[in-house]
């Protein structure tokens, strides 16, 4: 590992804590919309405002995403509590926040990594978004601000937090796993995946050891990692700090750090910040969660695939190893349905996905994928030589940018009438340089014309079309 | 109180003997009479009223029936949520909040043609005994202006008492309405726990809460009760299915209903001799009309009252966080964040709040959770089980309802340990989510009434209203109300 050695015979260990905005149409507790972008504090009612009186109702949907998540995450679905996480905040309305403690909904799961890697997940529990505040004035925190205004449209929204184990290593590994995470989150349907929206916000702990060591270091909680990219040079930049500190003999406080992108650093946070005692209590206004398993059974079978079942299925199909960066791309990209329609129509699935990772994912930033059985035609009409691989890359990229079909685009392009032009300048060398071979064979030794047809396969490193030649050869003779 | 009941009244209004105006308007002549010096409102409803009134009338002339409490008057405890009504929990730091909506038994009321007549004062936040914890001050008990009518429910109690309104609304977290029923002299229940919806009730401990009926007398507690019961999908502990018929069996008589007299609360320390008597009666009296009355022993009972004053500050500690001075109420707006909190919550809740926010905060600590909270949840759980053993040998349970009869105003706010005791024979059925309900059962030997208490399994009210309702035909001659200041 890349990592490891950078930081000279320390371990960098990552664990993870993904908070997923479900994408249910309502909120958890209330039948307020649950949407992305509305005018600021209009959806909003006494339930998610929190106003005396008021109760939570749970939403039934919500709860079948969070089954789908734990579920595609390999955990068991549990019955659950829920707690209150006391703490002021003006984000939130009723200075508590109804949460998961210690009886969350699902436990115990693992997640694979297309490294074939298992991350172990520790739980995946429900709980309520926040408000969201904007600090106006000063640089933008708490403490320097003017005043506040608080948007409570996102006060009550559902959230699923996965919790990983310790089992991440290094940046990039981190980047994988919320990379896969998303991936398996967008296939249940649960999320939409959208990090720069914040429906999916990830906070990291981060620790080192020296290699080889079994013991956890102390941690630190990384919080304010807006994208992937923030997340990766977070942990590297965390990670090294730790080891520097380390190396100059002091120790690691475990604590809560803030990433600051323009600067690439991360930042202590007011320790006073820390000292929340939650006082987490069961919620006496919601009874227990207790989801029948038929309920559970249901969802478990309504799940589609997930990426890591698709990257096998690619891989067999394919005969390469699951761990190719072909089959990661091409499953990530979701053509893995591309590579199974190749293979319904009998093409060369290894072609395809050859294809697929490379073409059709370049064309991607700019076109929608190929039709699947457009798709397949090309894939046997280039596996078949009737377009060089060059034709192919160059009907395909046509195909993706307008569609149609890929015999009428390669005679559009006069791919086959060059193929014929060039095929019958081979031939006429072949014969050339063959005289009295095609004299016997003009004389009547038919045996011959597997020699000539022998000589045009070998001159064309295997890419002609050999009943095309052999049909040109016979002319040829019939015109002597 | 010589005036008709709720149901008479109801059926007097339907059949177009009396308009709903009429009752509404001598009702609000006998406020205007005796509310200056009774206290019992934080505020009177007079124009809600009238127009709610007058609603009533129209349906009765169009021939439409306006329901079973047509043109009744109704008080509400002021902690039910009335929508664009000031609903303040008698605390300054609800001071002028309107809430945008109607609790479920608000609406059920007015669905059934009740009319409300006003929001009742109450102890702040509904933590107290007496009454005098309101930021509007205390109310006086009708029946003598030197006495507290109990609480937290005391306004409610001191309406129907005073005959303001001959049915009200109160919460009872532990004994809120039973105990002020019994100090007023009036009928008080307090249902199943999650029989009756908290959607709109201002919470205190959720776990506990249950909204009750006041009345004159046990059939008017029923029908109000059987109206604002039943499943509610905004309370997710609202129970599903029927509700059970309150007022089902209330002539039936006692004739072989087995009633067991709870040892630990009718000869507890601190009951008064004179309330053990009138317990003992009213055992006697329902044994001579053919019920098998035995004693019966429910020791987990003997920790109810230190379970409950963790439970209810714990989770009150949690419900009233929200009152920060952000988005509603009192505000006390200083340099920053923190200190705003500090001033608004300092400046806008009374001291026995501020007591049970601090006993509950520290109650869930890290460290302390499993010692107090957990541990009091276990209590719970025992005295359930106990309940559980007692109703194997008998239908209902009989015990007094408060330890002594209504105490002189004053006498126990610097005590709140002794405040505290006057819910000891309530807290159990709080505890358990078991229904009960006080009845007058003649006087103490201060002329003041006495309750007795029926106490009844989960879903019992039908039982429990047919043991009560016996016990008030057998009761002694209520003492006339005096009214006069000791
Ligand atoms: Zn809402």
């Amino acid at each position: 590992m890349s990592a490891v050695r950078d930081l000279d015979g320390w371990e960098t260990v990552v664990g993870l804590e993904v908070h997923c905005e479900l994408r249910t149409q309502t909120k958890l507790f209330c039948g307020c919309r649950n949407a992305f972008g509305d005018e600021p504090n209009t959806n909003v009612c006494p339930v998610c405002l929190g106003l005396p009186g008021s109760l939570p109702v749970l939403n039934r949907r919500a709860v079948e995403y969070a089954m789908r998540i734990g579920l595609a995450l390999h955990c068991q679905v549990q019955p659950s509590v829920f707690h209150r996480k006391n703490y002021f905040y003006p984000d939130m309305p009723k200075d508590y926040q109804i949460s998961q403690y210690d009886a969350p909904i699902n436990v115990g799961g693992w997640l694979e990594l297309p490294s074939g890697k298992r991350v172990g997940i520790v739980r995946a529990h429900l709980e309520e978004d926040t408000g969201k505040t904007t600090h106006v004035g000063g640089g933008g925190r708490i403490h320097e601000a003017a005043h506040s205004l608080v948007d409570y449209n996102r006060a009550g929204v559902p959230l699923v937090e996965i919790v990983s184990q310790p089992d991440i290593r290094g940046p990039q590994e981190a980047r994988e796993y919320v990379e896969e995470l998303r991936a398996i989150l967008v296939a249940t349907g649960a999320s939409d995946g959208k990090m720069e929206e914040g429906s999916l916000r990830v906070d990291c702990n981060v620790s080192v050891r020296p290699v080889g060591s079994g013991t956890l270091g102390p941690r630190c909680e990384i919080k304010n990692l807006n994208s992937l990219r923030s997340l990766a040079r977070a942990v590297s930049y965390e990670a090294a700090r730790q080891v520097e500190v380390l190396a100059q003999g002091g120790e690691v406080a475990q604590e809560t750090r803030h990433w600051d992108e323009q600067e690439g650093r991360t930042y202590s946070m007011r320790s006073k910040e820390e000292a929340y005692d939650y006082r987490y209590f069961p919620e006496p206004d919601l009874v227990a969660l207790q989801p029948s398993p038929d309920w559970v059974e249901s969802v478990r079978r309504s799940l589609p695939a997930l990426p890591a079942e698709r990257r096998e299925e690619v891989a067999r199909a394919a005969g390469v190893p699951v761990s190719s960066e072909a089959v990661a791309t091409v499953v990530r990209l979701g053509l893995d349905g591309l590579v199974r329609a190749a293979v319904s129509a009998g093409a060369d699935a290894n072609l395809a996905l050859r294809r697929l990772a490379n073409e059709v994912a370049a064309g991607l930033e700019d076109h929608g994928p190929p039709d699947a059985g457009a798709f397949a035609r090309l894939v046997q009409m280039e596996a078949g030589g009737e377009l060089t691989p060059a034709q192919a890359r160059a009907v395909l990229r046509l195909l993706m940018e307008q569609g149609g079909d890929p015999a009428g685009i390669a005679e559009r392009l006069g791919y086959q009438a060059l193929a014929a032009d060039a095929l019958a300048q081979v031939l006429d060398q072949v014969v050339g340089a063959h005289p009295r071979e095609w004299e016997r064979y003009c004389a009547g030794d038919d045996r011959l014309a597997g020699f000539f047809i022998g000589k045009v396969k070998a001159a064309t490193a295997g890419q002609a079309d050999l009943r095309a030649a052999t049909t040109l050869l016979q002319q040829r003779r019939a015109t002597a | 109180m010589s005036s008709p009941s709720a149901a008479e009244l109801a059926a007097r209004v339907r059949r177009g003997e009396v308009t709903a105006t009429s009752v509404l308007e001598e009702h609000l002549a006998r406020v205007a009479a005796r509310e200056p010096e009774v206290h019992a409102f934080c505020l009177v409803t007079e124009d809600l009223a009238r127009a709610q009134a007058a609603e009533v009338d129209r349906r009765v002339a169009a021939g439409v029936d306006p329901g079973p409490l047509a043109g009744v008057p109704v008080a509400l405890k002021d902690l039910l949520c009335t929508k664009g009504i000031p609903t303040t929990c008698c605390s300054r730091i609800l001071a002028g909040w309107r809430p945008p909506y109607d609790a479920t038994v608000v609406r059920r009321l007015a669905a059934a043609g009740a009319v409300m007549v006003g929001k009742t004062n109450m102890d702040e936040f509904a933590m107290g005994s007496s009454t005098e914890h309101s930021a509007f001050g205390p109310t006086r008990n009708p029946r003598d202006l030197s006495r507290v009518p109990g609480g937290s429910s005391g306004g409610s109690a001191a309406a129907v008492a005073a005959g303001f309104a001959p049915l009200a609304l109160g919460s009872d977290t532990g004994g809120s309405v039973r105990q002020p029923a019994a100090l007023c002299g009036v009928v008080g229940a307090k249902p199943t726990y999650g029989l009756v919806s908290r959607f709109g009730l201002v919470a205190f401990a959720s776990s506990l809460d249950q909204v009750g009926p006041f009345a004159a007398n046990v059939a008017d507690a029923a029908l109000a009760l059987d109206v604002i019961s039943g499943h509610d999908e905004a309370d997710s502990t609202s129970l599903p299915g029927e509700p059970p018929k309150a007022s089902a069996k209330l002539g039936l008589g006692v004739e072989g209903v087995r009633v067991g007299v709870i040892a630990e609360l009718a000869e507890a320390e601190g009951i008064a001799p004179d309330v053990a008597r009138r317990l003992r009666e009213a055992a006697d009296a329902l044994a001579s009309a053919g019920a098998k009355v035995e004693e019966i022993s429910v020791p987990a009972l003997r920790y109810a009252l230190s379970a409950y004053y963790l439970i209810a500050p714990a989770e009150a500690s949690s419900n009233l966080a929200r009152y920060d001075g952000v988005r509603y109420g009192l505000r006390e707006q200083r340099a920053d964040m923190t200190e705003t909190y500090i001033a608004t919550r300092s400046a806008g809740f009374g001291p026995e709040v501020k007591r049970r926010v601090m006993l509950g905060t520290y109650a869930l600590s890290a460290g302390y959770y499993d010692a107090y909270y957990g541990k009091a949840q276990k209590v719970r759980t025992l005295i359930i089980r106990g309940f559980e053993e007692a109703y194997r040998s008998c239908d209902v349970l009989l015990s007094p309802t408060s330890p002594t009869t209504a105490f002189a105003l004053g006498a126990k706010t610097a005590d709140p340990l002794s405040m505290y005791m006057s819910d000891i024979c309530t807290i159990p059925s709080n505890l358990a989510g078991h229904p009960a309900v006080s009845v007058p059962f003649g006087t103490g030997d201060d002329g003041l009434p006495v309750g007795a208490q029926v106490l009844a399994p989960a879903l019992g009210e039908a039982e429990m209203f047919q043991v009560a309702a016996a016990l008030e035909r057998l009761a002694p001659a209520p003492a006339p109300a005096t009214g006069a200041e000791r």
